[in-house]
C-alpha cells in the first residue's frame, strides 16, 4: 500500500464540480495527518487544463483517452480502477453524487478494496470513517478492515474553500485501456426553464411529504405568496408529480441559498440537506421533534402543518 | 424481453428508531419493515414496459423477514415470477449482491433494475456492485428506460436537473432513482388474492462469501435539536414567534 490519498474529479462541461474541491480540502488534511501524498485523478480528452484549479493536490493524475471525453460510467470503472490497482492507495475519494454512485461500487468488487459510503465525516488518520444513514437519523462510525479503502462522501459534508487553490501541481499522464465499452454516451439534456427560478429567490417556502396530498399545496402557496417567496420541495413532492422538477430542492434538484428557507413537513435526508443547508435562515416546521431537519435549521417548531400554516399566514 | 428487479424490505423511518445493546446496529426485534422505495420505482418501471412490449418481469429478493409479503405485493403489481435466495448470510450490500448474483447468473435476463439506493447501503448501492459481481455493465440514478431490440436508452440524472442520455447493450444492471410514474398501489385483498394464485420459487445462495471490508464500530444518533433554537407553545403562540424572528432579520 502506497501513503496516497486519491479524489476522483469530478467535472461536467468543463467545470470541476464543488464535491471535488470538499474531498481535496478533506483530503489534504488526512494526507497531512498521516504524511501523505494527495493525488487528484483526472479523467477526460483534452481535459488537461482542469489541472490548474487542482493545486490542493500534491500531485494530478492525468488520464487522456477519445472513451472519456464525456462522463460514462463503464469508461470511469475501468479507468479508476486500473490507476488505483496501479497505485494501491491508502485511500479513495468517490463523491456520493450521481456519477460517484456509479463508479466507487464498481471499483470496489473489481479492485477487491472495501468500500464504505454516505461519509460525511472522515478521521484525519483514516482509522474511522462516519456514514450518515437512515435518512440521516443514525450515525454509523465504520472502521475499513485492511489496506486500502474506497470512501464516497456526501457533497457538502466539507468546506470547498480549502480544497481550491491555483497553482501548478505536477501532472503525471497516465494510460488505461477503456475499451470494449457497451455503454456509450449519446447527450446532455439540459433543464427546462421553470416558470420561477428557485436559486434567485430570496425567500422559498418548501414542502415535504409531510403536505400529505396535492390538495394542501395551495395553503402552502398562499403562504409563499403571503411571504414574497416562491414554493419549492423536496423529492418526493417531485416523484408524485404535486410539483414541477424545476422546484426540487437537493441532490438531484437545484442547491439554493435564499434569506429564508421555510421547510414544512421535511424530514431532512441527506440528499435533501445538501440542497439548502447554506441558506441564511432556516426555519424548520415538523411534527416529529427527531426528524434531522432540526440539526440544520436555525430555529424548530414541532407543530401540525395544518394548524401551522393557517396561523402563519393569518398573522401576514 | 426478460426483466429481473432485485427488491428488499428496509426500517421503515416514520417509526422510532432504536440501537441494539452492543451500539453498532438497530434494535432489530420491533423493527417495522417497509419496500425500499427506490426499489418500488424500480419495479414500477419495469411493470411499465411490461405494459408497453411485453416484458416478463421477476421480483427476486433475498430471505428474510416480511420478505414474502413483499414478493406477493410485487406479483399483485404485475409481476410474472418470484423469485427468494434462500441460505444468504450476513447484511451488506457485498453480501446481497453476491448472493443474488448466484441466483441472477443461472436466469435468463436481459434487464436487471433496482433502487438506486436504500436507507442501510452502508457499504455501497446494489446496482452497481451487483453488476460487477455479475461481469454486466451498468447505470445508476436512472429515471428513464426505453428498450429497443438489443440495447436500452437511459436517462441518468445529474445534479440541477440536469439529464445524461446512455445506450446500453443488454444485459445491463440500472439502478433506478424514479420511475415515469408514482408507483402503483395494490390494495390488500389483491396481495391476499396473489398469496393464493402465485408461487415464490426457492433458488439457494450458494457460495455468497463476500465481505463488506469493514467493521461498524459504533451506531448512534445525530445531536438531534443541536442546530435549532426550538419554538414552543400553540401553533398561533409558534406564528407570533416565527413573525417576530422574521421582522428581527429584516426577513419580513
Amino acid at each position: 500500500m502506497s501513503n496516497q490519498i486519491i479524489v476522483v474529479v469530478e467535472h461536467l462541461k468543463g467545470n470541476i464540480e464543488d464535491i471535488t474541491f470538499e474531498m481535496l480540502g478533506k483530503g489534504k488534511e488526512i494526507a497531512g495527518a498521516t504524511g501523505g501524498e494527495l493525488v487528484a485523478l483526472l479523467l477526460g480528452n483534452g481535459a488537461d487544463g482542469l489541472a490548474g484549479q487542482l493545486g490542493a493536490a500534491d500531485k494530478v493524475i492525468y488520464v487522456d483517452d477519445a472513451n472519456l471525453a464525456e462522463y460514462n460510467p463503464q469508461a470511469y470503472c475501468k479507468a479508476v480502477t486500473q490507476i488505483v490497482q496501479a497505485n494501491s492507495p491508502k485511500m479513495v475519494l468517490i463523491g456520493n453524487t450521481s456519477m460517484g454512485m456509479d463508479i466507487a461500487g464498481g471499483v470496489s468488487v473489481d479492485a477487491n478494496l472495501p468500500f464504505i459510503a454516505y461519509a460525511s465525516g472522515i478521521a484525519n488518520d483514516g482509522s474511522s470513517v462516519t456514514s450518515s444513514l437512515y435518512g440521516g437519523k443514525m450515525n454509523v462510525d465504520s472502521t475499513p478492515s485492511g489496506d486500502g479503502c474506497i470512501v464516497s462522501v456526501i457533497a457538502g459534508s466539507f468546506p470547498a474553500d480549502a480544497g481550491k487553490a491555483d497553482g501548478s501541481p505536477s501532472v503525471e499522464n497516465a494510460t488505461v485501456d477503456v475499451s470494449g465499452l457497451s455503454v456509450t454516451f449519446k447527450q446532455l439534456i439540459e433543464p427546462e426553464g421553470g416558470d420561477v427560478d428557485i436559486t434567485q429567490q430570496e425567500i422559498l417556502v418548501s414542502v415535504g411529504r409531510g403536505i400529505q396530498s396535492d390538495e394542501n399545496l395551495p395553503m402552502a402557496e398562499e403562504l409563499a405568496a403571503k411571504l414574497g417567496g416562491a414554493i419549492s420541495c423536496s423529492r418526493p413532492i417531485v416523484d408524485s408529480k404535486w410539483l414541477a422538477k424545476t422546484r426540487q430542492v437537493g441532490k438531484s434538484g437545484l442547491k439554493v441559498k435564499p434569506k429564508l428557507y421555510l421547510a414544512l413537513g421535511i424530514s431532512g435526508a441527506p440528499e435533501h440537506i445538501e440542497g439548502m443547508k447554506d441558506a441564511d435562515l432556516i426555519i424548520a416546521v415538523n411534527t416529529d421533534p427527531k426528524a434531522p431537519i432540526f440539526d440544520y435549521a436555525h430555529y424548530g417548531v414541532v407543530q401540525d402543518l395544518f394548524d401551522f400554516i393557517p396561523a402563519l399566514s393569518g398573522k401576514l | 424481453m426478460n426483466i429481473i428487479v432485485p427488491i428488499k424490505q428496509v426500517p421503515d423511518l416514520v417509526e422510532e428508531l432504536e440501537i441494539n445493546a452492543d451500539g453498532t446496529d438497530l434494535d432489530r426485534e420491533w423493527l417495522k419493515m417497509k419496500l425500499n422505495e427506490f426499489d418500488d420505482h424500480a419495479l414500477e418501471e419495469a411493470l411499465l414496459m411490461k405494459d408497453e412490449s411485453g416484458a416478463n418481469v421477476t421480483a427476486i429478493a433475498l430471505d428474510g423477514d416480511d420478505i414474502d409479503k413483499a414478493l406477493y405485493a410485487a406479483a399483485a403489481k404485475g409481476a410474472d415470477r418470484l423469485v427468494k435466495v434462500t441460505g444468504a448470510t450476513g447484511n451488506s450490500t457485498h453480501q446481497a449482491a453476491k448472493a443474488l448474483a448466484n441466483a441472477i447468473q443461472g436466469m435468463d435476463y436481459d434487464l436487471v433494475m433496482t433502487g438506486v439506493q436504500s436507507v442501510d447501503d452502508r457499504d455501497g448501492q446494489l446496482a452497481v456492485i451487483l453488476a460487477h459481481y455479475l461481469g454486466n455493465s451498468h447505470v445508476s440514478v436512472v429515471t428513464g428506460v426505453q428498450a429497443s431490440g438489443g440495447s436500452v436508452t437511459v436517462q441518468k440524472e445529474y445534479g440541477a436537473g440536469m439529464v445524461a442520455e446512455f445506450e446500453a447493450a443488454t444485459p445491463v444492471v440500472l439502478g433506478i432513482q424514479a420511475a415515469r410514474e408514482t408507483p402503483r398501489y395494490v390494495p390488500v385483498a389483491k396481495v391476499r388474492r396473489a398469496q393464493k394464485s402465485s408461487t415464490i420459487e426457492e433458488v439457494a445462495a450458494g457460495d455468497a462469501a463476500a465481505d463488506a471490508g469493514s467493521t461498524v464500530s459504533k451506531m448512534y444518533k445525530p445531536e438531534t435539536g443541536a442546530g435549532a433554537e426550538m419554538i414552543d407553545g400553540s401553533a398561533e403562540d409558534q406564528a407570533a414567534k416565527v413573525i417576530e424572528i422574521l421582522t428581527q432579520k429584516g426577513v419580513k
